[in-house]
């Protein structure tokens, strides 16, 4: 029994200091981003690699969820004769929700493992202990551009996601269905707000651009440097972003559409 | 620099440091000398590396001090200690290259970080560099594409890059084959003395490093148990210095890692405990 507390006690302050940890990566990578002002090269190249390498996951989710909303919502909406306003509930399904939750996780899977496993390989070859003594600081140099890269994939990416989503919808409703294509796309634009519904969304997939690239660099920069470290920091990645992202959606929505 | 140029480039006073319970330098005081190549032997495990790490600012001592070039290494704030590792190069046993730029890109990784050099001076700079290694040719390799020595002496290149005060080597022997183990030797003492360097050499290569070093430091359990010039601890009367000089499998330090009696430990086994 008396064991059993110790054990607690210890994965308690263990996790605290992890969270200590992670938060004055936090802080060293926002110290590190004002010099990537001068070196946009560094992000550039993190951008392609986290998000335009991701495009295709994205783009082909993107399809398949709009084509499944698309069917699911006209089955519900015809009962009801009101399958015209098919378009802005894909829309909004896609701006508010789906859109940033779903790319996020992907996001999570796709960039986030390949950040922490590239960062926690980089530990265990002892590469950036080498950067260190060459005086180069490898969270400016290494994990604050991949930081930053990812902050700016993920809003791009989430917003491409729904638009292909919005597209997806189309096809099924509009193509297959037979829902009018005027009142499909003029019912969009007039119910769905860019203030409300899409800037909300973007904000949305801004925090969770931030949590999910926080959570891989720092999990990669964290990671015990052999090779059974690495793989445990890569899975911790997915898991504790995806949890991540499905909580703060919550309270996200709270906080834009619950209280009004 | 001010300081005077027959005080030793790194000073290391009454050195201790622990990680966790186990007490890995307790006491340890050392003199690098400027232009000299330093040895630093002992056993597996008794922190060599963590010494160069302590030495670099890597790592942060629980007591003492290591002073490098007159500037105490742990007292430094973030941007001084950068610029003293400015004029530190340090080869890594790995090699600890970068593995998504090739042989050219890596010599010149410091260079393009640290300086604003032109193009073409950059290429000299880095031609020269790898000139001296003998890897002038391998410039268009990728690092994957290295066997081990080739990893280290591209490593050495881009470790005089920024042409530093010393160098530190990590276990520069360790799984080389004769040839590149000779070719290694070589370039070490030749870069010391061309290059005016001071060289710091971790290892348990007992032979090769004895016939570069100009003094040698042996450490055990945390402490400084012998030193001096090769000869002198080839003829030292330590049991300890005689044991690891030679080879020998048993002696002060013991073959057996502690542990109970080895009849107590047959007798009490339980199925399925250790």
């Amino acid at each position: 029994m008396l064991d059993w507390l110790a054990q607690l006690g210890r994965h308690g302050l263990g996790f605290f200091e992890r969270l200590g940890r992670g938060h004055l990566l936090l802080l060293a990578l926002l110290r590190g981003l004002p010099g990537l002002l001068l070196r946009p090269r560094l992000v550039v190249q993190q951008i392609y690699a986290i998000g335009v390498l991701s495009l295709l996951i994205i783009v082909v989710s993107g399809t398949f969820v709009g084509m499944v909303l698309g069917l699911q919502l006209y089955n519900t909406l015809v009962d009801f004769g009101a399958e015209a306003s098919l378009g802005p509930v894909v829309a909004l399904t896609l701006v508010r929700e789906l859109g940033p939750v779903v790319t996020a996780l992907l996001f999570a899977g796709r960039a986030g493992s390949a950040l922490t496993a590239e960062i926690g390989l980089m530990k265990a070859t002892e590469q950036l202990s080498g950067m260190e003594m060459m005086a180069v600081d490898p969270v400016k140099r290494v994990l604050a551009p991949r930081f930053l890269g990812g902050i700016i994939a993920m809003p791009l990416l989430a917003a491409i996601f729904s638009l292909v989503g919005v597209y997806g919808g189309y096809f099924v409703g509009v193509g297959l269905l037979g829902v009018d294509e005027g009142s499909y796309w003029s019912q969009m634009q007039s119910m769905v707000d860019f203030d409300d519904d899409v800037m909300n969304g973007v904000i949305k997939s801004l925090v969770f651009g931030v949590v999910v690239t926080w959570i891989a660099v720092f999990e990669g920069n964290d990671a015990v440097p052999t090779s059974e470290g690495v793989s445990r920091a890569t899975t911790r990645t997915v898991v504790h972003s995806s949890l991540a992202v499905l909580g703060l959606d919550f309270v996200l929505t709270a906080l834009m559409f619950g209280v009004d | 620099m001010a300081e005077d140029l027959n005080s030793p480039l790194v000073e290391i006073r009454g050195l201790r440091f622990a990680r966790g319970k186990r007490v890995i330098f307790d006491g340890v005081d050392l003199d690098i000398r400027r232009g000299k190549i330093t040895a630093i032997m002992g056993p597996s495990g008794t922190g060599k590396t963590t010494l160069l790490k302590l030495i670099g600012g890597q790592l942060r001592p629980s007591a003492g001090s290591v002073t490098v070039d007159g500037l105490n290494v742990h007292t430094l704030r973030h941007g001084a200690l950068y610029e003293l590792r400015k004029r530190m190069g340090m080869l890594f046993q790995s090699g600890a290259l970068l593995t998504d730029l090739n042989v050219y890109e890596n010599v010149a990784f410091p260079l393009r970080e640290h300086t604003d050099l032109p193009e073409s001076m950059l290429r000299d700079l880095v031609l020269m560099k790898l000139e001296a290694v003998g890897l002038r040719g391998a410039r268009g390799l990728m690092a994957n594409e290295l066997s081990g020595g080739m990893a280290r002496r591209v490593a050495l290149a881009r470790a005089i890059a920024l042409d530093p005060m010393m160098i530190m080597y990590d276990e520069p022997f360790t799984g080389q084959d004769p040839i590149s183990m000779g070719v290694l030797v070589k370039l070490i003492r030749s870069l010391n003395d061309a290059l005016g360097l001071t060289s710091v050499i971790v290892s348990h290569d007992v032979q090769e490093t004895a016939a570069i070093s100009d003094y040698i430091y042996l450490l055990s359990d945390g402490r400084v148990v012998a030193h001096g010039s090769p000869e002198e601890l080839n003829r030292s009367s330590s049991d300890w210095a005689q044991q690891f000089m030679q080879g020998l499998p048993d002696g002060p330090v013991p073959f057996h890692y502690r542990a109970a009696p080895y009849a107590d430990d047959l007798m009490t086994g339980r199925e399925g405990r250790v």
